[in-house]
């Protein structure tokens, strides 16, 4: 619905005014992509985060790649500590995939397997960031 | 006449306007080329599109197929993994991305052409060589290189004719890593869950006569070393009617090192411990990992021809952690069996002399994907950084090699202001050559096909096992398109040439009119008019 970046200015908006009256089910969700760009969007209560990603056309390259069966872990989100206390219990299945995923830390989970609540108006959840990539482009400029 | 008038000049307008759009785009477009339609092909084709909307991407693949591993390692019941080819569609029918399959890179053209004709040559060609066993009794036969194995249920071309012979109570696995686990559960698994499977028929088949009951999963190193990811491991223990016959003592001591674990080793051999002591006991079939053993020989029945058996030799460990080496003892023990899978690493071979290549890594020799010593020249996925890893791996791995060729491009390393023909000159070439492609869009057929074969049996496809097949049906309807199209414009030249004229139906209702009329004094509902002249004298009147 709303994709705006990089943005600072949105309000931030709790579940209980929701600016399209949609019977108070949009909770607005801040996603940072691998570059560390922000886009924040509204998100129906219910959805998990790997919906939200796909249906908002989110910029994170290669997100979801097994489209949510618990076979990769593309969609590996980290989480703030508060938010990620208070998520469901992981399945095995789901940490067996977490194990295997790039940049895990001790909020990791999948996005597909989270779904949105109206508790987690406002929050932040990040793509682990590109390093090997940020070192590239520090080689490639003290190259030139 | 004057549709197909039209419609001739609709094919000669479209035609134009996409040589116009070709021709206007080629001025200052990167032109990348990948070589080898797999996920790693894919995933490097897929992100330099998308950073760049200048850029145009062609993808070389030796199969009229594509998708690679995906179609041809992935195990047939893991059909979640293959969910990835949606994405692999939506790259490939991109306006910007070309898939030519039916191209055997290295030997239709050869890398330094493609050098020639792209800004930027990826080389995404996988590990397609298996990594030999180099002990004696290799070549017996009911021994089979897991590669071949895996080839042979999964349908790859080359291994249609593999029949491995399953009569044998126990298999030998060599290797513990998840291609090993793929084979042995396979092997373990109840008909019922593969049979709706994209799993090849002539595998069912061969597989519904197995008599395999006991597999044996052999590892060089320890059980703190073993190669496979946990998802395998739990589905290995999940098998109905299997249960696990591991060896207490192989485990001894090792719950006391756990807690020093990272968390995927420490949950991998949690779950190792626990299928030691769980299990049904009724079960009739087992699995079984072997620890610190290296195979020494494959060992000959009486006939001398078939594997019967094999030797393999004690190790002890040194040093610690994922470091940890084996060292052979001279302490031997002979397991009898008659079906030895080798699963020791898939390698890279080198497709192109001209390409720099590492013998010993079966690697190209690349910094961050750039290859050594060659500019121009990149890679990703196995070719790059050796044959392990699960697809996301291979994913951010290409992303990498992407990411470096756009940076590349922007630091003017990569000399944009070059014009480059792309796959323009490509396709001369191998039209000289007699190499015919396969796209994108024919390879959409074989799917159909695959599709529609697979449906009476209940499974998602039947892969088509010979390439000569694929080609056929790939390239037949569009042989009938041309045929079509031909004759439509020789109606068209026809008609214009000769003057001929038609005759409406309005002017057939004259025709019903007078046969009607002469018919009406004899009583009869019409007079047939039969000679064509006249017919046309009245229609025309």
């Amino acid at each position: 619905m709303m994709v705006t970046r990089p943005l600072h200015t949105l309000p931030k908006l709790c579940s209980q005014s929701p600016q399209n009256g949609s019977s108070g089910s949009k909770v607005l969700v801040h996603f940072v992509n691998q570059s560390g760009m922000k886009s924040s969007v509204f998100v129906t209560e219910g959805e998990s985060l790997l919906d939200a990603v796909i249906k908002k056309n989110l910029d994170i390259s290669g997100f979801g790649a097994c489209e949510g069966t618990l076979a990769c872990s593309t969609c590996h989100l980290i989480f703030e500590e508060s938010v990620y206390d208070k998520l469901e219990q992981t399945v095995d299945e789901e940490i067996d995939m977490l194990d295997l995923a790039y940049g895990l830390t001790k909020t990791s989970r999948l996005g597909c397997q989270v779904t949105v609540n109206c508790w987690m108006d406002g929050m932040t959840v990040c793509v682990p960031q590109e390093i090997k990539d940020q070192r590239g482009k520090q080689e490639a400029q003290s190259s030139k | 006449m004057d549709i197909v008038g039209v419609l001739v000049l609709l094919l000669v307008c479209v035609f134009t306007a996409a040589d116009g759009w070709r021709g206007l785009s080629s001025a200052s477009s990167p032109r990348v080329c990948v070589v080898g339609g797999g996920p790693a092909g894919f995933y490097t084709a897929q992100q330099l599109l998308k950073a760049r909307q200048d850029a145009l991407v062609d993808i070389y693949e030796r199969l009229p197929v594509p998708f690679g591993l995906v179609r041809f390692g992935v195990a047939p019941d893991h059909p979640e993994v293959k969910n990835v080819i949606n994405t692999f569609t939506q790259t490939a029918h991109h306006e910007r991305c070309s898939f030519h399959g039916n191209v055997n890179v290295g030997r239709d053209v050869s890398v330094e052409e493609l050098r020639q004709a792209y800004h930027a040559v990826v080389l995404s060609n996988g590990a397609e060589a298996n990594r030999p066993m180099g002990i004696p009794g290799e070549n017996l036969s009911g021994v089979f290189a897991a590669k071949d194995f895996v080839g042979w249920y999964n349908g790859i071309p080359a291994n249609k004719e593999l029949c491995p012979d399953l009569s044998c109570e126990t298999a030998v696995i060599l290797g513990q890593g998840n291609v090993a686990l793929d084979v042995a559960r396979i092997l373990l698994s109840p008909l019922d869950m593969l049979k709706a499977t994209d799993i090849t028929q002539h595998a069912l088949n061969a597989l519904a006569g197995s008599g395999v009951r006991r597999v044996l999963i052999v590892g060089r190193r320890g059980p703190l070393q073993i190669a496979c990811t946990i998802k395998e491991l739990r589905e290995l223990g999940n098998l109905p009617n299997t249960r696990p016959e591991l060896l207490l003592g192989d485990l001894e001591g090792i719950e006391e090192t756990l807690k020093d674990l990272p968390r995927p080793r420490k949950r991998l051999t949690e779950l190792l411990l626990k299928a030691v002591n769980g299990g049904d006991n009724k079960a009739e079939k087992s699995w079984s990992f072997r620890f610190c053993r290296s195979p020494v020989e494959v060992l000959a029945g009486a006939d001398g021809k078939r594997a019967a058996g094999i030797r393999l030799a004690l190790n002890k460990l040194e040093g610690s952690g994922e470091n940890v080496r084996a060292v052979p003892t001279d302490q031997l023990e002979d397991v009898n069996c008659g079906l030895i899978i080798s699963s020791i690493g898939y390698k890279s071979i080198l497709i192109d002399p001209a390409v720099p290549f590492d013998p010993r890594r079966s690697v190209v020799p690349n910094d961050m994907g750039r290859v050594q010593d060659a500019p121009g020249l990149y890679c990703s996925g196995w070719v790059k950084r050796g044959p392990t890893g699960v697809i996301a791996t291979t994913m951010n791995d290409s992303f990498d090699t992407a990411h470096v060729i756009l940076q590349d491009m922007e630091s003017g390393l990569l000399d944009l202001s070059i014009k480059k023909p792309g796959a323009q000159a490509i396709s001369g070439l191998l039209q000289t050559r007699g190499v015919r492609t396969v796209l994108f869009s024919e390879w959409e057929k074989i799917n159909a096909e695959e599709e529609r074969r697979g449906k009476p049996h209940g499974k998602p496809r039947e892969k088509l096992l010979d390439v000569e097949e694929m080609l056929q049906i790939a390239w037949s309807s569009r042989i009938m398109d041309i045929l079509t199209f031909l004759v439509l414009l020789l109606v068209c030249v026809f008609t214009a040439a000769d003057g001929v004229r038609t005759v409406l139906f309005s002017e057939w209702e004259k025709i019903n009119a007078e046969e009607e009329r002469r018919g009406k004094p004899h009583g009869k509902p019409r007079e047939k008019l039969l000679d064509v002249e006249e017919m046309l004298q009245i229609g025309w009147s």
